[in-house]
């Protein structure tokens, strides 16, 4: 193809069968449409009750339960156990149930998508699916009800904010920081209605990919892409015609030297608040929460253990530690990374959000102090209005945890 | 003749409806008491159809929650003009067929003072002036003629914009 596109208009171009533009309102087929327990109820009611149809490929659609598993009271228990009879009525093979994880990681651990494919989720966070080159995008209970009806949706082919990475990252730094970096550069609404397209990244893995994708949707933007390649491009099955030309005309470019980037956090109640953490070591830490579609996978919690091997926790901190599935639990099961958290003080729950959204499984009280490796740390979010949340990589969760303050990991030998 | 409802910059889906009101933790017929119930409590006691909210930068920023336009569509908000609108809240609310404008001049306009939205010729009627608007493309007005996207589906069988030979 001669025309100059980024990842996004060449990903929109194929689904409409035709060149598009920055602009354009496209019609095109969905791949995969998922919805969550919290707003399953809500899709279910739109397809039903308003459009009075039926889901028209069950193939298409994957349901979880993983914003509030296991059911934390008797109304989200009813709401299970209708999205359950509603599966098995549709015929819905892809439920992932109580324990499975959280949604964007089995959805790629699964491979129930692929490069180049459309892909929505009831769920902000879909642009996660951008890290093995999908675009994936969050929308509402119409949007999702439509897809499952009809098979399609409609898009506005978003402007492209380039992000150009040199480099690599130094010792105790990673995609984490890199995310946070973007945020405090672009501002959280910097890349609305845009793609945020990550170039200079091929020798990281998708594990950090998927971090990086997962985090786009903090500025504002509809998709977060990474073209396939290295240890995603040797995995999946990559359509030739799935490129980008990174001299594409953009809204925006961004260069980033990652060896000069130091370990950051961003300060509540904003996700663009961010410092560097070795400027907040006054900042008493009461609850350390390790997990997250973000940053909950097994490459996260062997940073957390590196650090936190022979070591424990600071008097009076509490670390929770929610892996994003059921096979990042079994991983660190087997090459000993759990044990080495549960040594340290951490204790661990369910696959899944975990406290993420504050429904359970550790919702903060008045006054608490959250470390935590998730992506939201706006007022409320884990529980009550007066609890704050600082958002970090697993490595500078994890040395919070051994000092009890907020802490540079480079400052702990590891 | 409407009536102007001026709120700021970043108005949060939490502040248009808080998440203990969710439809699944009260009930869809209650949602139209609940717009702005906790940001400002006589909203939802005095709008009347076709009242306008006139808005700063980012409005609709947070959740995914669909409900959130919708409860301003029960209570008949004629139309939300902003500086810009968070891409969820955007969709959700183009969706449902509740017209929204991005203009840069809200600043302007004031708290309670009347109004006239005239679509066709895509410009705000105030005392102090007349304010144009963009217009929108024929896919948004389709949307509108039929009151929300699902509805535009439920009577056609596509997309605006998609060939009528669609299946
Ligand atoms: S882990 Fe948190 S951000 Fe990710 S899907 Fe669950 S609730 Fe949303």
């Amino acid at each position: 193809m001669a025309l100059k596109q980024t990842l996004a208009e060449r990903i929109l171009s194929h689904a409409a069968g035709r060149p598009v533009r920055p602009g354009d309102l496209v019609v095109v087929p969905v791949d995969m449409a998922m919805a969550v327990d919290s707003i399953a109820p809500s899709v279910i009611s739109v397809l039903r009750q308003e459009l009075g149809a039926r889901v028209r490929d069950p193939r298409r659609v994957a349901i979880f339960i993983d914003h509030v598993a296991p059911a934390a009271n008797v109304a989200t228990a009813d709401a299970q156990v209708a999205v359950r009879r509603f599966a098995a009525e549709e015929g819905i093979a892809q439920l992932y149930d109580v324990g499975r994880g959280v949604c964007h990681q089995v959805m790629i651990e699964e491979r129930l998508i692929g490069p180049g494919q459309i892909v929505l989720g009831s769920d902000s966070h879909s642009t996660s699916y951008g890290a093995i080159g999908a675009f994936g995008t969050g929308m509402g209970a119409s949007d999702v009800a439509m897809a499952w009806a009809s098979g399609r949706t409609w898009l506005r082919v978003p402007e492209t904010i380039r992000i150009r990475c040199h480099g690599g990252f130094g010792p105790g730094v990673g995609a984490k920081d890199l995310a946070l970096h973007v945020a405090r550069t672009l501002g959280a609404d910097g890349a609305r209605y845009a793609a945020v397209e990550y170039v200079g990244v091929d020798h990281l893995p998708l594990a950090d990919r998927q971090t990086l994708a997962c985090m786009s949707t903090e500025v504002g933007a509809k998709v977060g892409l990474i073209a396939p390649s290295g240890e995603v491009a040797a995995s999946w099955p990559v359509p030739e015609w799935l490129s980008s030309d990174s001299d594409a005309l953009c809204q925006r470019e961004v260069e980033v030297d990652l060896g000069s980037l130091p370990p950051l956090v961003a300060v509540p109640p904003s996700v663009d608040t961010v410092v560097e953490a070795a400027g907040l070591a006054d900042v008493r830490v009461d609850v350390v929460f390790l997990g997250t579609c973000t940053n909950g996978r097994l490459e996260d919690l062997r940073a957390a253990a590196r650090i936190l091997r022979g070591r424990t926790l600071a008097r009076g901190v509490r670390m929770i530690v929610v892996p994003a599935s059921s096979r990042v639990l079994a991983a660190a099961v087997a090459d000993g990374t759990l044990a080495t958290l549960l040594e340290a003080g951490a204790t661990v729950g369910t696959p899944g959000c975990g406290p993420c959204i504050g429904r359970h499984l550790g919702v903060l009280g008045a006054g608490e102090v959250c470390l935590s490796t998730g992506n939201r740390n706006f007022r409320g979010r884990m529980g009550s209005p007066e609890a704050r949340i600082y958002l970090a990589s697993p490595e500078v969760a994890a040395a919070s945890a051994v000092t009890g303050r907020i802490t540079d990991p480079r400052a702990l030998a590891f | 003749m409407a009536r102007v409802w001026k709120f700021g910059s970043d108005i949060d889906t939490d502040q248009i409806v808080p998440g203990r009101y969710a439809p699944y933790m009260t009930s869809e017929a209650e949602l139209g008491r609940y717009p702005f119930i906790e940001a400002r409590p006589e909203f939802a006691r005095e709008v009347r159809p076709g009242d306008l909210i006139v808005a700063g930068r980012n409005f609709g920023c947070g959740s995914s929650r669909e409900y959130a336009p919708k409860a301003l569509k029960i209570v008949g908000v004629g139309a939300i003009i902003a500086q810009s609108f968070a891409r969820i809240f955007f969709r959700n609310a183009l969706n449902l067929g509740i017209p929204l404008f991005e203009a840069p001049w809200t600043d302007e306009i004031l708290d309670g003072e009347e109004a006239t939205l005239d679509i066709d010729a895509a410009q705000l009627v105030t005392a102090h002036g007349t304010y144009a608007l963009v217009p929108p493309p024929d896919f948004v007005r389709e949307i509108w003629r039929e009151g929300s996207l699902v509805g535009y589906y439920r009577k056609y069988g596509r997309f605006p914009g998609e060939g009528a030979d669609r299946r």
